[in-house]
């Protein structure tokens, strides 16, 4: 990948504990925004950027409608909305029907994401019961961009990152402990290392 | 559903916005593209569309076809009581509010298959204020307002609309509104006597009266910025002074000039017009 230039993370169960480890190690100076869509019950809606942002210097805010994607700033897609990614690198938000019974749906933010950002975006799938995310890796792969998943073995329900290492050509499989840094080496690499 | 991303381009779903503004008059060209195109992707993917000609065409040919057309590419997801919280606060302070004037006049722009105005017609009539009220329940497509109705919504979800219910305050027994009927649950005759479900474009239709209470909630997420703020001056010209107006949970009018006018209410996004 030659730069980055969008980093997309999606979870289910089990896949917090993982961002709360992940998080700390992420560079204060990272040149792409972080966005993070996890299945969550509605209604809990404010604890998670809080919990969060305990765990990083960089800014972690619940996403806005037509909020503009910035480097260093930490999305959290809101619960009961699926979000969306426009060309003009705003985010949208959507009230249909849910997809892989989830409302936000990691394929949902994928799919978008891939034909925005194509071979810029990197997209990486942490553990969960379903295989809500396998098909938008899918599709980031089709458009260009870097698929990665949470090693299986390590995660607390292996099902979402297994699939998707049964279905999509995967670029990377990370343990939780080489995250941080891996995400850390995209936003510093330059385009000779490639 | 896979979704092929490929399918559809950026350019073919421009291609069909203008054919609706020029064929049938509606105008979509202000809403978000990305929600829209995955929309089409669905529908075009749903129907197995041969090739993007044959689709068009019957977009544009067949009447049928359009009208399922409008009704798959915009979002008529909705529930009753959704945002129990938001329920509950027109419940203890709007609507008691507006049951001190002789007449309550309320306008639900983009209402969908109903659930939200028969919420509000259950809580009016539990505040006894359902027989000097109004309600104007309006949606740009037709297919969805003879849904809405017919007062018949699937029994399946009432266990979740009860619980909703009962979260926005309610303390009656949910299940005393309505009838159960094989799959549907129909709910009572008195709850839609004073709703009147028309059409209403907010894209292209002008005011059509003036309002205590105008609520659009989760409708202006599909729209571009010019459309938000060009429906927000809408209802602007349509609410009177001290109304209030009610937007979705993830919605706002801060970026708009109309702003000045209003006071929000704490902790929702509900707005009171101060003049």
């Amino acid at each position: 990948m030659e730069r980055c230039e969008a980093f997309i993370i999606g979870g289910s169960a089990g896949s917090l504990e993982v961002l709360l480890k992940v998080l700390p190690v992420i560079d204060a100076a990272i040149k792409f925004p972080i966005v993070i869509v996890i299945h969550r019950k509605h209604g809990t809606d404010s604890l998670l950027p809080d919990l969060l942002s305990g765990r990083t210097g960089l800014q972690v805010k619940e996403t806005d409608e037509k909020e503009e994607l910035k480097a260093g700033f930490i999305y959290i897609a809101p619960s009961d909305y699926h979000l969306l990614i426009e060309r003009d690198h705003t985010f949208s938000l959507d009230y249909s029907e849910k997809i892989n019974y989830s409302r936000p749906s990691i394929d949902v933010t994928f799919q978008t994401a891939a034909e925005v950002y194509k071979d810029k975006l990197a997209c990486l799938l942490l553990s969960g019961s379903n295989s809500d995310g396998v098909k938008g890796l899918k599709n980031v792969k089709e458009w260009g961009g870097m698929a990665v998943i949470q090693d299986p073995r390590t995660a607390q329900v292996a099902y979402m990152p297994a699939q998707a290492q049964l279905n999509v050509q995967i670029d990377r499989v990370l343990k939780p402990e080489d995250m941080g840094e891996f995400i850390n080496l995209l936003s510093n690499r330059k385009p000779q290392n490639e | 559903m896979l979704l092929e991303t490929f399918l559809i381009s950026d350019e073919q779903v421009e291609v069909l916005l203008s054919d609706l503004l020029e064929q049938y008059g509606y105008d979509f060209t202000g809403y978000s593209r990305a929600s829209l195109k995955r929309r089409i992707t669905r529908l075009y993917t749903m129907d197995k569309a041969v090739s993007f000609g044959e689709f068009r065409y019957k977009v544009n040919n067949d009447n049928a076809y359009f009208k399922r057309f409008v009704e798959q590419i915009t979002v008529n997801v909705t529930e009753m009581f959704r945002d129990p919280a938001f329920f509950k606060r027109l419940r203890e302070e709007v609507l008691p509010m507006l049951g001190t004037y002789p007449f309550i006049r309320i306008w639900l722009a983009g209402c969908s298959t109903g659930e939200e105005a028969y919420s509000i017609s259950i809580i009016l009539k539990e505040l006894n204020l359902l027989h000097k009220s109004l309600i104007y329940a309006t949606d740009l497509n037709p297919a969805v307002l003879e849904r809405a109705a017919q007062s018949m919504f699937g029994l399946s979800n009432m266990k979740q609309y009860s619980e909703n219910y009962i979260l926005s305050g309610g303390t009656n027994d949910f299940s005393s509104y309505y009838s159960a009927n094989y799959s549907l649950a129909k709910f009572n005759e008195e709850l839609k006597s004073k709703i009147i479900f028309s059409a209403h474009n907010l894209v292209s239709d002008h005011s059509f009266n003036e309002f205590q209470l105008i609520l659009c909630r989760n409708v202006l997420i599909y729209f571009d910025r010019d459309l938000q703020h060009k429906v927000l001056t809408l209802f602007d010209d349509s609410l009177e002074e001290l109304g209030y107006l009610a937007l979705g949970t993830k919605e706002t009018i801060n970026f708009s000039q109309v702003a000045k006018k209003y006071k929000r209410l704490d902790a929702e996004k509900i707005w009171r017009k101060m003049g």
